[in-house]
């Protein structure tokens, strides 16, 4: 890790402004539009868990989801100028160069994940110790996939393209992997949701609702996510050297 | 160190690309070598192949056929070593960071960079240190590319039409700079499309065309390679189809009392010139432009397969 390289990175992402607080404040928005008027609701959608409670773990998936996503964007944007062929002939590798992305995505999210728990408390979430740490925890292995997908996809696509092929990214792992309502087992659905790391993502935030976690399946698939992900984006990070 | 002894290697590079008027040589076997220590330019008009060649050479791209040696590396090792630095023909600066901030990243990325300082101090851009590299001039932009190809201390500094979006104060500063540099014993190769340039600051021109080699050598010899020189001398009473047979001479004209003479060989011409008239005077020899052997060794093959 080269610390002056990560310093640098993270005075990036907070001065690019509108970036930043539209990332951050969008899931915060999102929460308070659809919680706050159901803050009373203590059998939301009949799961039979207050819509705070539910609503907070879903938006934690998809907010976090989201902010470790734009990596990708941000990188997009890089390129357009050319700057990973500039970065390419420096000695940074591309373990420090991943490292750096990585760590400057999951930082973006733990400010994701402490406002929406911040916000979920404001509308009376009150957990145990034990489960916000479960479900922390869970939430951060969950978003390796992502983060990985989302340097894959920074190296692949141009600034034109990155903005729908990411939204439309993120709106059909959502929506599969059950952040806007439960993908039940019985569900057609629920063999290729159970395939997807945004699954898991929700479910590792629904330990808060009383969750079992991952299970073998959910932990092979995580990993298999990640580790098929990581070598897409190492391989397209070492391809991407042409001419913008 | 041994390795430095080495130089620089192209051997045999070789790129095409598939384009819809169909495959373009795009560099088509060209061998380089340069001396550690020694100045080069690679010049040639827009399309002859140098960018290609010095995306290859830095290992940006990778050639259809041949080898790049850097100080006897493969390009990736030289550049993980810390021993090159390069301002690429297009592209700009990462945003939302002063000059200040951007040339300390990319120092930090280095194992033994130059002071950030010292390198402010040498491009001239103290005045915009404090500035936020998104709200430079294209001029500045350059400038700062520099600095960055700078900053890292390198062994060999490449730089691809580093002058472009400069002004004629700037390009001079520019070279200035680049001259300080490479005196301390840097090897350094440059693509222009300035013939001026190539003249003025390079050791070596290597001239392409096409993708191919046309010319390799000291400025000089490249213009005397196209009969660049012309004496010019008054010779009232002159026969011109004579002067024509004269060793050396491609062709004579008449300019009032003046001849102007055309020559392969200058040295050998005016020896004869002096042989033949003793009462010769007012001789001048002078170059022709580098411009003119450019033209004249860059589409010539072209003309002749039209």
């Amino acid at each position: 890790m080269n610390p002056t390289y990560l310093r640098f990175e993270l005075l990036r992402v907070v001065r690019a402004r509108r970036f930043f607080i539209f990332s951050i404040a969008f899931p915060l928005i999102l929460y308070y539009m659809i919680a706050g008027p159901n803050r009373s609701e203590n059998d939301f959608g009949g799961s039979g868990i207050s819509a705070p409670l539910y609503l907070m773990a879903g938006l934690t998936a998809f907010g976090t989801m989201n902010t470790v996503l734009s990596t990708g964007a941000r990188i997009a944007s890089e390129r357009a100028v050319g700057w990973n062929r500039q970065l390419r002939l420096t000695p940074l590798s591309t373990k420090q160069y991943f490292r750096t992305k990585v760590l400057t995505a999951y930082l973006m999210a733990a400010i994701t994940i402490v406002l929406l728990y911040g916000a979920g408390m404001s509308l009376g979430v009150r957990l145990s110790a034990d489960n916000w740490a479960r479900m922390t925890v869970l939430i951060l292995i969950g978003l390796i996939p992502f983060a990985g997908l989302g340097i894959f996809m920074g190296h692949m696509l141009s600034t034109d393209s990155i903005g729908p092929a990411m939204g439309g990214t993120t709106a059909f792992l959502s929506l599969l992997g059950g952040v806007w309502f439960p993908i039940t087992s019985s569900s057609a659905l629920h063999d290729l949701a159970e395939a997807l790391p945004s699954y898991w993502l929700v479910q590792a935030s629904h330990v808060a609702l009383g969750g079992r976690g991952w299970d073998g399946t959910g932990w092979l698939v995580v990993a298999a996510w990640a580790v098929a992900m990581a070598l897409l984006a190492a391989r397209a990070y070492q391809r991407d050297t042409a001419r913008p | 160190m041994s390795t430095q002894a080495e130089g620089i290697r192209l051997q045999g590079l070789e790129k095409s690309f598939s384009t819809p008027q169909g495959v373009v040589r795009a560099v088509d076997g060209i061998d380089v070598a340069v001396a550690p220590g020694e100045t080069v330019a690679l010049l040639g008009p827009n399309g002859a192949g140098k960018t290609t060649t010095i995306d290859m050479l830095l290992g940006l791209l990778p050639p259809d056929g041949g080898a790049v040696s850097l100080f006897g590396k493969p390009p990736a090792d030289a550049i993980a070593a810390g021993g090159v630095g390069a301002m690429l023909q297009m592209g700009s600066l990462l945003p939302y960071l002063s000059v200040r901030e951007l040339l300390t990243m990319m120092a930090a990325l280095y194992p033994s960079p130059m002071d950030v300082d010292e390198v402010i101090e040498i491009v001239g851009l103290g005045d915009i240190v404090g500035r936020m590299t998104h709200r430079l001039s294209g001029g500045q932009t350059q400038r700062v590319r520099f600095a960055i190809a700078l900053v890292s201390n390198p062994d060999l500094l490449v730089l691809d039409e580093p002058t472009v979006a400069m002004d004629v104060e700037g390009r001079h500063a520019f070279w200035t700079t680049m001259r300080g540099f490479a005196a301390g014993g840097k090897t350094v190769i440059f693509a222009t499309h300035y013939l001026d340039e190539a003249d003025d600051y390079a050791d070596r021109a290597v001239l392409m065309a096409r993708g191919k080699i046309v010319a390799d050598g000291p400025t000089t010899e490249i213009k005397a390679m196209v009969g660049g020189r012309r004496i010019r001398a008054t010779l009232p009473e002159a026969d011109l189809a004579a002067l024509e047979q004269l060793p050396g001479v491609l062709s004579a004209e008449r300019r009032g009392e003046a001849i102007v003479l055309r020559c392969s060989d200058s040295d050998q011409a005016i020896r004869a010139l002096l042989a033949a008239h003793a009462d010769v005077r007012d001789i001048e020899i002078t170059g022709a432009g580098l411009e003119e052997a450019f033209l004249e060794l860059t589409t010539a093959p072209a003309e002749a397969a039209a």
